[in-house]
């Protein structure tokens, strides 16, 4: 696993590239190939490949808060059900506020999800570790409860009709909302991985690790922690508002508790902090009830012991990421004794300005 | 008192009025339906106080003493439709026969959660968070299990003690069982004090509470000492578990824990989390304050109170009301 991994990244990007592209217009054309061995009983094909896709999204979201930041948020379903609200609000005919376009409440949903973000983690995020996932519990419970008890977001009759336009829905089938949310998973991941790259990304890294030692080297954890969460709040705000687009309804029934930790399962089970590590436990948790029609009453059952045995066992996840990073430190060691090696004498300093990649 | 309606264009309402009205039913089911909720965080702070682990779990280990009771009762020959004509000495050992089974149930759940799910752990050192994501997929595996043998309905429901009031507090009636859950939290949690205050055993529990380390090098069996502390909580979630059946007898239910759990939680950090008096007064407290959140802003506002009082607690004092301290206590 290692060995691939190494040998992955020291390939050139465009080689990279040359591998990710052909992977990509498979995972694209999968729906219309519906090959036979994977195809889903009980579901048609398409319906469960968004379905997975939907679950990968927010597994790319709430990684960047648990994986990449390490805070633990037991409350996560509560942005994907604000993105859900927002996307019937503006577009159901039974909501009595003013109408817009389905795709432009997709970005609406991220705004008002990150805002929600900033008003949630403000006050929680001074807190630590598990003090931290209970309060985010909490709040992900409130968010429910509100669904169902203020009148204008009418309970359980919900709305109809999400996401239409002139009583037809915006796209004919699940193939193309497949295609739609995984042209913006691609995006995400994009973006999400510039960001990991980044000054932001190693000072959440640093979080992560150890946040006393980050808060001391300088890190303003404070702050990293306040982004991680609302960036992470924007993505379950993006995959809440497709969800609602795709299936038209929303009511206050699909966003319990049970749901926020069957997203973490996603995360810690693929690998948390590894991209696709929890693209990987997202088509797991995701795909395997609905391929195994005769599991899919026990999936929780196996999901809670299948966390258990992998605390235990492998604490990391299928793909850990905690290897990798220091090995991409080692690696950056390696470069910076070979070169200041090959640099030393008079050079050396010279060079400094223009160093790195 | 005039009635007080204000409409935020129809999102919340106050009902002052109604608060006031229902002032004292709504002390008197506070206060027992927080019994209730201290007991089962008595679990939750001692396991905090000596491991500082959340145990998410502890929700089922209640939920699994109530389907006891349920089949105690059923057990015992009796079946839903009417209260049986009974005597109150026949009351109590029927009582008192599914308080022990629930209590025994939930104690070795408690333990065999500790011994199959946290024990590996221990034993490798893993960081705190590895713990809480155990917890959760504990709490998961349990409760789907119940799910599986008992199916998605609540269980029949089995009355022995019909409620019938004894007396008139302000002019609200106080019930035989409302009697029964107060005093039972009361003397339970005395038992539980006095255990870990006054006995060797207890002793132990406070020492590897304080330091683990230490604790262990003066000879004090920590594997025991866990073991016990987990047992102690199971015990009291079980009898927790009874009460509550006497008091809502349709209560078994496979995730009629969860709420009841954070409650419970939330009691136990309201008083300030690792402190037994904490949790008797966190419990009562929680229990009072949603009563009146209910009359005050409606039925489906329930929840949200406590959930809003959990969060409030945790953001402005940590600690709680009394401050952590199974620990620090002295004798």
């Amino acid at each position: 696993m290692n060995n691939l991994r190494e040998r992955w990244s020291s390939l050139s990007r465009p080689a990279q590239w040359g591998i990710l592209i052909p992977v990509l217009v498979l995972i694209y054309f999968l729906p219309v190939i519906d090959p036979p061995l994977i195809a889903t009983t009980g579901t048609d094909f398409p319906t469960a490949m968004f379905d997975v896709a939907r679950y990968a999204l927010v597994a790319v979201g709430l990684n960047v808060v648990v994986g990449q930041a390490g805070l633990l948020d037991l409350g996560y379903v509560g942005f994907f059900a604000v993105g859900a609200y927002v996307a019937a609000l503006f577009t159901s005919p039974d909501s009595s506020l003013h109408k817009l376009p389905y795709l432009w409440t997709l970005p609406l949903a991220m705004a008002i999800t990150m805002i929600f973000g900033i008003i949630l983690g403000t006050p929680t995020l001074r807190l630590r570790g598990d003090y931290l996932a209970i309060v985010t519990l909490g709040f992900g419970e409130i968010i429910r409860l509100l669904a169902d008890n203020v009148g204008p977001l009418r309970g359980q009759i919900g709305f109809q009709a999400v996401g239409t336009v002139g009583g037809k829905p915006l796209l004919a089938n699940a193939t193309q909302w497949y295609w739609l949310t995984v042209t913006i998973i691609v995006a995400v991941l994009l973006l999400v991985g510039n960001l990991e790259r980044s000054r932001v990304g190693r000072a959440w890294v640093a979080i992560r690790e150890d946040e006393d030692v980050a808060e001391i080297m300088g890190v303003a954890t404070y702050k990293f922690k306040i982004w991680a969460f609302v960036i992470g709040a924007a993505i379950g705000g993006l995959s809440g508002a497709l969800y609602a687009g795709k299936v038209g309804f929303v009511n206050n029934q699909s966003f319990d508790v049970v749901t926020s930790m069957l997203f973490l399962a996603a995360v810690v089970l693929g690998g948390a902090g590894n991209k696709v590590g929890v693209l990987l436990g997202a088509v797991v948790v995701a795909y395997l009830p609905l391929r195994f029609v005769q599991i899919a009453q026990y999936n929780y059952l196996i999901f809670g012991i299948a966390l258990i045995v992998l605390m235990i066992f492998r604490p990391q996840g299928l793909l850990g990421a905690r290897q990798r990073l220091l090995a991409k430190g080692r690696q950056a060691y390696q470069r910076l004794i070979g070169r200041g090696e090959q640099l030393s004498g008079d050079s050396a300093l010279a060079t400094e300005p223009g160093g790195g990649n | 008192m005039t009635a007080t309606f204000v409409h935020a264009q129809g999102w919340i309402q106050f009902d002052v009025h109604g608060l006031a009205t229902q002032f004292w039913n709504n002390t008197i089911d506070g206060l027992a339906q927080g019994g209730i909720y201290a007991l089962i965080a008595l679990g939750y702070t001692l396991v905090y106080g000596v491991l500082k682990l959340i145990n998410f779990a502890h929700s089922e280990v209640f939920v699994v003493g109530a389907f006891a009771t349920w089949i105690t009762f059923y057990l015992l020959g009796f079946r839903t439709g009417a209260t049986p004509d009974l005597s109150a000495v026949e009351i109590i050992l029927y009582l008192a026969i599914a308080g022990i089974a629930a209590m025994a149930v939930s104690g070795a759940t408690a333990v065999a959660l500790e011994r199959v799910a946290y024990r590996p752990l221990r034993n490798r050192n893993a960081p705190r968070l590895v713990f809480l994501i155990t917890a959760i997929g504990a709490s998961f595996a349990l409760q789907q299990t119940l799910k599986l043998i008992f199916g998605l309905n609540q269980q029949p429901q089995i009355r022995l003690l019909q409620p019938e009031p004894l007396f008139k507090l302000f002019g609200a009636s106080v019930t035989n069982i409302h009697v029964i859950l107060v005093v039972a939290a009361v003397v339970l949690w005395f038992v539980a004090d006095y255990f870990v205050n006054k006995t060797r055993l207890g002793r132990g529990i406070r020492a590897v509470a304080q330091d683990p380390d230490t604790a262990t090098l003066m000879g004090v069996n920590k594997e025991r000492v866990i073991i016990v502390t987990f047992l102690v909580g199971g015990l009291l979630a079980g009898a927790a578990a009874m009460f509550y059946m006497m008091r809502i007898p349709q209560g078994a239910i496979y995730n009629g824990g969860f709420l009841l759990g954070i409650k419970a939680f939330a009691a136990a950090v309201l008083g300030g989390i690792g402190n037994l008096r904490g949790a008797l007064l966190g419990g009562l407290v929680l229990g009072l304050v949603e009563n009146y959140g209910q009359s005050l802003f409606g039925g489906g506002w329930k929840d949200v109170v406590a959930f809003v009082v959990l969060v409030i607690v945790l953001m402005f004092r940590p600690t709680g009301i009394l401050g952590e301290s199974l620990g620090k206590a002295r004798v």
